[in-house]
């Protein structure tokens, strides 16, 4: 399976589609848009690459099933309104799935045409219908849905917890969702830097989401600011809980509590979220640093390499321990990443950072790996070869993954867990608790936007069925995707 | 928006105010805090539930104003409004029936303190606070706590009020007195280290409350960790309070000093912007 996946990757690399791309050299000074997606000619063009096959294999690729043939018909047809409009039956937030959904492993990996030649590049002309909206302000209202009488409560206001509130309010239902922080967005807004996925495209899209009559709470920590019991009290029936997996994960080797190691979560909700990039003028600073190594080879690590690039760092490193096939991140940040001049240290893993007199990061040491025989799982592990080197780097930023956010969950009892304190769930997403439903993240580990959104309409369904009594909810064990 | 309802200087540096804040009332216990941003381009900062009410759904916060953001909230008026508020956040004071408590305060961290103070007492817990400052204006809520204090021991550097001297021989002469169960401090960081050395050839169960540099204070960034007992910690949500005998005092000194140049700056921008003269911005902790 693991194989495959590779494989298909792989190939994508030499058949990625090239959209226009911002000059490497202008744009890792700022942190506006690096690509700048199709323009209506090259979209119509790329439309007309689609076969509309009968039985299409892209549409299994996506989590939402978004009829892909019969929207890129549309484009085709050059109306794009009518494109987006087949989108939204299917997803709420097209411009941030077109930009930052892995498609290469996801609708466009599933491509027939993919199989010969290039796919359709099924991401771009998501994300240029959805532009096209946003830019000819012919903006589309949702209709009005009469109320069916009924409260849910969804909280975290992340891409799951979004498409739950959507879903469930285009049925009639009254939707609040709770927020912890100040902004609504979960990930797409405190983790996903500006230069990738723009922060007044998450807006618009969250306005989108409002205008469906949801209600969105800010400052609202819930399990502390409110239990579940009190929101059941509060005549809220269902609950939906989308808290994701933001919590950091640390490697426990000598110096990570030194001064100017950040865990990525922090690093980049500083300048996301808080907007450190523009210190003094917004209150919260960010350290610049001359050297910066990244560790770890996700999204999370090509996010907080660019960023870091950004605010002024002459070298940025990427210490991964495994090889180039192995990197998790999207394909497209791996290249936009290199064009930008970030080196990348395949086979290093991170063994101390050294702090000089003052506590504040000189180096960091490395093990050199080598990848040894595939084993039961056909995965190749990384082995030190016995050799090490060092970094000279002021800087040191942790992106080696996140794990299940905890403050809610720790408030609920009896609620089932698996892992480290993720919730445990059915297909559908019921936990075993009657009324609470559960997705995203928080149920799977860090995943992808796309696969919370999927999660949260099947969800939706389920809320449905288990406010208006079509089923009995009990909970099937199900192994986790 | 949350509502300033009373504002007002119990100290030079140090501002009082009740805020609407009824969700966060309701649940706020001893030892929680909130997280509040000023404006939209403010910075989040952690600021402990000083007192709470109920009934009224407001809560009370003390603050020190030591740099820009705590200097811009001092210049707020009753009937304006903060942005912001998260809360309550943080673990709860482990409050029970412990025998004798020995509660130690230092500066600011005297606030934190009376919700401790109160809950202890409501417990059954015979209470000994000593409070400990510069000087006798620097001295908050003195009225407050003797309300729910069995005895109580001021010092203060100059001896202006109380005893003169620090807190820890006051400390010392009562773990020697009578036999203590608990000792819960909070104030600067040389103070909770030097409390946590002294009480633990005495073997005497200590608590401090840790004041690293926030984000958001929901465990999701890690800006606030410390060391405790070699193991790594959130302060917002494993803490803020830990044992005094297991923390790596100068690891947390370091981190609180990471900023300080932008702290600075910052400071520096805000006075030229609301034209103030330069104050001195010493602590008075
Ligand atoms: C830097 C970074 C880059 C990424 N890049 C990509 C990418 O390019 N493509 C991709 O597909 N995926 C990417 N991902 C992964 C993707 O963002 C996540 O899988 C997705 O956002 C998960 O969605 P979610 O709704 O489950 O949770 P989240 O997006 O994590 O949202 C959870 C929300 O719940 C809130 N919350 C938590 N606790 C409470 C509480 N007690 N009360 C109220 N609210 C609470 C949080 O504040 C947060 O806003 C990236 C992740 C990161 C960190
Ligand atoms: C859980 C917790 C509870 C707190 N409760 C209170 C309280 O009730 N009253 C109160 O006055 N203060 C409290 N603090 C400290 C308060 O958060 C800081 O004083 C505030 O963030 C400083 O912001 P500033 O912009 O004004 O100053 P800055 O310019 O950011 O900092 C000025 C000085 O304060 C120090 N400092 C910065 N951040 C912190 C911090 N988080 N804690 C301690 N010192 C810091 C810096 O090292 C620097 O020397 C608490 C801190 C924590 C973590
Ligand atoms: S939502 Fe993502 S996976 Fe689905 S079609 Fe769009 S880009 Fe592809
Ligand atoms: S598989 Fe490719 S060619 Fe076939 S419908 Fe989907 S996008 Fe078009
Ligand atoms: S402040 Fe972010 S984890 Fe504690």
């Amino acid at each position: 399976m693991k194989k495959c996946l590779l494989v298909t990757r792989h190939k994508s690399l030499v058949t990625v589609f090239k959209m226009r791309f911002r000059n490497p050299e202008k744009r890792k000074n700022d942190f506006k848009e690096v690509s700048l997606g199709l323009t209506e000619r090259q979209a119509v063009k790329e439309a007309g690459r689609c076969l509309q096959c009968k039985k299409p294999h892209c549409v299994a690729g996506c989590p939402v099933e978004i009829d892909i043939p019969k929207f890129i018909s549309f484009v085709k047809e050059k109306d794009y309104l009518g494109g987006l409009r087949k989108i939204r039956e299917f997803n709420m937030l097209p411009a941030i799935c077109g930009r930052v959904c892995p498609q290469e492993n996801q609708c466009q990996g599933q491509c027939i045409l993919g199989k010969k030649k290039r796919p359709v590049s099924i991401g771009a002309l998501e994300r240029f219908v959805a532009d096209y909206e946003l830019t000819s302000e012919k903006t589309e209202i949702p209709e009005i849905i009469p109320p069916n009488g009924h409260k849910a409560a969804v909280i975290g206001s992340g891409p799951a917890g979004l498409t739950v509130a959507a879903d469930l309010a285009k049925l009639g239902y009254d939707i609040t969702v709770f927020e912890a922080l100040h902004e609504p967005g979960g990930v797409l807004t405190y983790g996903i830097p500006e230069f990738r996925l723009p922060k007044k495209i998450i807006r618009k899209e969250i306005e989108f989401v409002k205008n469906l009559g949801v209600k969105i709470v800010l400052n609202w920590v819930v399990g502390r600011t409110q239990t579940v019991e009190e929101l059941f009290k509060d005549g809220f029936k269902a609950m939906f809980i989308g808290v994701g997996a933001g919590s950091p994960k640390y490697l426990g080797i000598p110096g990570e509590n030194l001064n100017n190691v950040y865990f990525a979560s922090e690093f980049l909700t500083r300048v996301n979220l808080m907007k450190a990039h523009k210190f003094p003028v917004y209150d919260t600073p960010v350290k610049k640093a001359r050297s910066v190594a990244v560790i770890g080879g996700g999204n999370v690590a090509m996010d907080s390499a660019r960023t870091a690039l950004r605010l002024g760092a002459e070298k940025v490193y990427i210490v991964y321990r495994r090889t180039e096939h192995e990197l998790p991140s999207r394909h497209e940040e791996v290249e936009n990443a290199k064009e930008e001049g970030i080196e990348f240290l395949f086979l290093s893993n991170p063994k101390e950072i050294i702090g000089d007199d003052k506590a504040y990061v000189k180096e960091l040491r490395c093990d050199k790996m080598v990848l040894c025989e595939p084993d039961a799982s056909g995965r190749r592990r990384p082995e030190c070869s016995g050799e090490e080197f060092t970094l000279d780097v002021d800087q040191v930023i942790m992106a080696i993954g996140q794990t299940s956010n905890p403050i809610l969950v720790r408030s609920i009892g009896g609620l089932n867990l698996w892992g480290e304190g993720y919730i445990k769930v059915d297909h559908d997403g019921r936990t075993n608790l009657k009324g609470i439903f559960a997705g995203g993240d928080i149920t799977t580990g860090a995943a992808t936007v796309i696969s919370a959104m999927g999660a949260g309409k099947r969800a939706a369904r389920a809320i449905d069925d288990y406010i208006m009594g079509r089923t009995v909810g009990a909970i099937h064990e199900l192994p986790l995707q | 928006m949350f509502k300033i309802l009373h504002k007002k200087s119990l100290a030079p540096m140090v501002d009082e105010m009740v805020i609407d804040a009824p969700y966060v009332a309701r649940h706020a216990r001893a030892g929680n805090f909130v997280v509040l941003r000023l404006h939209e381009k403010g910075e989040r900062i952690p600021l402990t539930i000083a007192d709470s009410d109920y009934n009224n759904g407001t809560i009370t916060l003390l603050f020190q104003k030591v740099g820009k953001t705590t200097n811009e909230l001092g210049l707020t008026k009753q009937g304006d409004s903060i942005k912001d508020i998260a809360g309550p956040l943080g673990h709860p004071t482990p409050i029970k029936k412990y025998g004798h408590c020995v509660l130690v305060g230092g500066g600011i961290g005297t606030a934190t303190l009376f919700p401790i103070l109160k809950s202890l007492k409501d417990a059954d817990n015979k209470t000994t606070v000593i409070l400990g400052a510069r000087t006798k204006e620097l001295l908050v809520w003195e009225d407050r706590f003797r309300g729910y204090s069995d005895e109580l021991v001021i010092t203060t550097d100059d001896g202006s009020s109380g005893r003169k001297g620090l807190v820890t021989e006051a400390l010392k002469e009562a773990i020697e007195r009578v036999s203590v169960e608990i000792v819960i401090t909070v104030g600067p960081i040389r103070m909770m280290k030097a409390v946590s050395e002294l009480t633990k050839p005495y073997n005497v169960k200590t608590i401090v409350s840790l004041n690293p540099i926030m984000v958001e204070g929901t465990g999701m960034c890690g800006a606030c960790r410390v060391n405790i007992g070699t193991k790594t910690r959130f302060a917002c949500i494993d803490g803020p309070e830990f044992d005094g005998h297991e923390v790596n005092f100068q690891e947390l000194e370091n981190r609180l000093n990471f900023y300080k140049k932008e702290e600075e700056q910052s400071y520096n921008l805000f006075l030229r912007k609301t034209k103030r003269k330069v104050t001195s911005n010493e602590t008075v902790m």
